[in-house]
């Protein structure tokens, strides 16, 4: 509404955050929060073997300090940028959203930004200073603790965006007392952090496992000791990730009371919910199945059949994912802001009014016989856009199409029943909010849009109309609600 | 009013986040300002180191201790831009939570670009990390790795000018109407010539931040940088800082003199001149320092970072003056047109 519409009609607005934060999630679990305590105590056995085995012990640092600087390229190019992605693109493509959670947790990102320097200046110092350390028995002792501060540190921003996250998809009591402590301790916060944090401590070692063969020969000692020893390293947290996955997966049904309407709704999740525990107990059966084979005869253990336990937690991360779908659709922020950014409250004004008139960026602030058209394009854009596409990914068109038969054009009287009704039928869709007309306009531009795909360029490269209700000189005279916003 | 509404301009009036801001207002501009110069110096080094280490490999072409020279500020880059991107983000969650309004519709009118930096840097700093730790593989293949910071280079000179049109186009509602896609708005008065007042600052920032590192007791010189000798080098340094920050006293007036005026008081006028003064000073300590004996060299040099970051202090509440003018006006409307809904 108070923003110009950044949309790419092609790959669609929620493929760009997907994208970025997905990387991001795998990169910073895996290479920050779970690989440096991995890596710390790998440093650790090899300063051990120092006066029994002085060669195995040289190499066994070595290791550990070439996979911590592969870590570190990519953590502090595609890590860090990736984060910083993940606030462009969420501003471009929801400001409204971002913007709100900005305002409410505003501490907490400012407390995870104090952290997340001081893990960037400790993990800078800890690479760095490797080789140097290895000068001295102080120096590498040092070096060591340094390395265990780091583990906390990176902890501790999963301890911070653990509650962000969970509070997006359960904001609990926010609603009510609008504090930034009843939002951080929300339902889902525990059962998160103790999900992911054995999570991410599966990823390093599945990463590691894998990054093994890269650096050493198959067959040596410092191969299979280091197989062996990440081997083990999976198969303790292993367990401790499937009472964690247990855990949480308990935790969502009650965080979902009240937002499954249907009984479509309900069936499509109590599906993905048995296919979760599936997934959970699939997963880290095979995992703890290499992680044993590899514990017990590493040298027998093929390079290739490392890549699996890897999978197996990008699949694992995944599905659990999904559950914020589940939970947190149709909501941005729960029972506050719908997925279109538009406020849940503002909802009974913009079915009576339209939501055209309270838009500051359109061309057509009432739908009329000449701009029916193009009003609805602006009600698509404000209503549709953050999700679907016209004619790319998640294609509006193509949804109508799947539902009318097959042969026949579109049916408007059953395309407006339908929208009319989705949100009871698909659980994970905000309700209409416009008004009659805007939903024939909308049905208008949708059917047309079928026959002949229009361009649909965002604000980014069309630029911006104001509408004449919401400029400078309107205010306060020509509002559509007398002066007064919805 | 009157000096918001031209004639020829639709200005938006949209409302604002129906929440309070999460901290003092004044404590959120105190925040901005700091972290937001913290920031732009580590920026400054990335881009200046990185201009100065590709300028030294090339000469080391044929002057070897240059070659040597390159590695030692090529080594200091990587560490700069991971302390650029992380102290960023600091002033990126402020300003996004002070001006929410006005910052994300300068980003929606510039998205493309906007969503760029996030591949453009990613890569730049893996062509970075490359090109460091290939020092001794491509020895036989200068130009190649050459040609590889030349791209990182590529990336860190265009990446500024999107964040300075995104800060420039959020301060004139009246424009937003007539942009149509990310170089219409950098074409906009006043964004090159503040491009250019960073470029300089850049080099100026590198040059004093080098001498510093290279001065240092414990700083093998000879032995990193064979055949150079370390008085010369370190007068260089001071030399670049010195004629860059002169340029200055060409680009900070242009800078000041495209900024829209109806947002120029007095007050804004104090403050800069304020900061001129302070940078004279240090310029000249470096004049000095520069025509000095090479046995007292570095004897300012303290006293000249302290001037330059009064200096920088000075123009950087400026820079925030300024913008605080520029929106005052709107900021009251937009506020009257949230304000009856958040009371609500």
């Amino acid at each position: 509404m108070d923003f110009p519409i950044f949309h790419l009609d092609l790959f669609g607005n929620r493929l760009l955050i997907a994208v970025i934060a997905t990387l991001h999630v795998l990169i910073n679990h895996a290479l920050a929060v779970g690989l440096i305590p991995l890596i710390t105590l790998l440093e650790y056995l090899g300063f051990r073997q120092r006066t029994t085995n002085p060669e195995l012990a040289r190499q066994w640092d070595g290791l550990a300090r070439k996979i911590m600087v592969t870590a570190f390229i990519i953590t502090t190019s595609l890590g860090a940028l990736t984060g910083v992605g993940i606030w462009f693109s969420a501003s471009l493509v929801n400001p409204a959203a971002i913007g709100s959670l900005i305002r409410v947790f505003f501490s907490a990102w400012f407390a995870e930004w104090v952290i997340f320097l001081l893990e960037v200046v400790f993990i800078m110092a800890y690479v760095l200073t490797w080789k140097k350390s290895g000068t001295s028995l102080p120096a590498k002792r040092r070096h060591i603790k340094a390395g265990a501060v780091l583990s906390i540190f990176s902890w501790l921003t999963l301890v911070i965006i653990a509650a962000i996250l969970s509070f997006m998809m359960d904001p609990g009591n926010w609603e009510n007392r609008r504090t930034f402590f009843s939002g951080f301790f929300n339902p889902l916060y525990v059962p998160q952090l103790y999900f992911r944090t054995p999570l991410a401590m599966i990823l390093a070692g599945s990463f590691t496992l894998l990054s093994i063969p890269f650096f050493t020969q198959k067959g040596t000692e410092i191969h299979s000791r280091t197989v062996s020893f990440c081997s083990l390293w999976l198969l303790v947290w292993l367990p401790v990730a499937l009472v964690g996955a247990l855990f949480y997966r308990e935790a969502i049904p009650r965080a979902m009371i009240g937002n499954l309407p249907t009984a479509v709704a309900t069936m499509a999740f109590s599906q993905w919910y048995d296919s979760l525990l599936l997934v959970i107990c699939g997963a880290i059966l095979m995992a703890m199945l290499i992680a044993g084979w590899g514990f017990l005869k590493p040298a027998r253990l093929p390079a290739w059949l490392l890549i699996f336990p890897l999978l197996a937690s990008f699949v694992f991360t995944g599905m659990f994912e999904r559950a914020r779908e589940f939970i947190r659709k149709p909501y941005v922020i729960g029972n506050y802001m719908y997925a279109n950014g538009l406020l849940v409250k503002d909802y009974p004004l913009y079915r009576e009014t339209g939501v055209l008139p309270h838009a500051v960026y359109v061309d057509t602030p009432q739908v009329t016989a000449e701009n029916r058209l193009k009003a609805g394009q602006n009600v698509f854009m404000i209503a549709c856009s953050r999700c679907h596409t016209v004619d790319g990914i998640n294609s509006v068109a193509r949804k109508y199409r799947n539902l009318a038969t097959k042969g026949q054009p579109l049916d408007a009287e059953a395309m407006k029943t339908y929208t009319r009704q989705m949100h009871n039928v698909r659980y994970y869709m905000p309700p209409f909010p416009g008004n009659g007309e805007e939903l024939d306009a909308l049905v208008a531009f949708i059917i047309e849009a079928e026959k002949n795909p229009p361009a649909l360029p965002g604000a980014q490269t069309e630029g911006v109309v104001i509408s004449p209700l919401h400029t400078l000189e309107a205010w306060p005279k020509n509002q559509p609600d007398k002066g007064e916003r919805p | 009013m009157k000096v918001l509404v031209s004639l020829f301009a639709v200005v938006p009036l949209p409302g604002d986040i129906p929440l309070p801001l999460p901290l003092p207002e004044w404590l959120l501009v105190f925040l901005l300002v700091v972290s937001f110069l913290l920031h732009i110096l580590f920026v400054n080094l990335m881009l200046g180191g990185t201009i100065l280490a590709l300028w030294a490999e090339i000469k080391g072409l044929k002057e070897p201790g240059y070659d040597g020279l390159a590695r030692e500020i090529a080594a200091t880059i990587t560490v700069n831009k991971s302390l650029a991107v992380v102290i960023g983000v600091a002033p990126l969650l402020v300003i996004n939570a002070l001006y929410t309004l006005y910052f994300y519709t300068a980003n929606s009118l510039t998205g493309t670009m906007w969503i760029a930096i996030v591949p453009f840097v990613g890569t730049a700093f893996l062509l970075l990390y490359f090109h460091k730790y290939t020092w001794d593989r491509y020895r036989s293949k200068k130009a190649f790795h050459i040609f590889i910071l030349a791209l990182a280079l590529l990336v860190f000179l265009f990446v500024p000018l999107i964040f300075l049109t995104n800060i420039n186009l959020m301060l004139f509602p009246e424009k937003w109407g007539t942009i149509r896609g990310f170089f219409s708005a950098m074409w906009l008065a006043n964004v090159i010539p503040r491009y250019l007042h960073f470029l300089c600052a850049s080099l100026a920032v590198s040059g004093l931040f080098l001498f510093g590192y290279m001065r240092r007791q414990r700083y093998p010189f000879t032995g990193r940088c064979p055949g150079l000798n370390r008085a010369r080098v370190l007068k260089n340094w001071y030399r670049l800082a010195f004629f860059a920050s002169l340029l200055q006293l060409a680009f900070g007036p242009l800078n000041f003199f495209t900024l829209p005026w109806r947002a120029v008081t007095w007050g804004l006028a104090y403050i800069v001149l304020s900061g001129l003064v302070f940078a004279t000073g240090a310029l000249i300590l470096l004049y000095k320092e520069i025509n000095g004996p090479e046995g007292r060299l570095g004897r300012y040099f303290y006293a000249i970072a302290l001037l330059l970051s009064i200096t920088v202090l000075f123009m950087g509440t400026g820079r925030h003056l300024y913008r605080a003018i520029a929106l005052s006006a709107h900021q009251k409307k937009v506020l009257e047109k949230t304000g009856p809904y958040q009371a609500k």
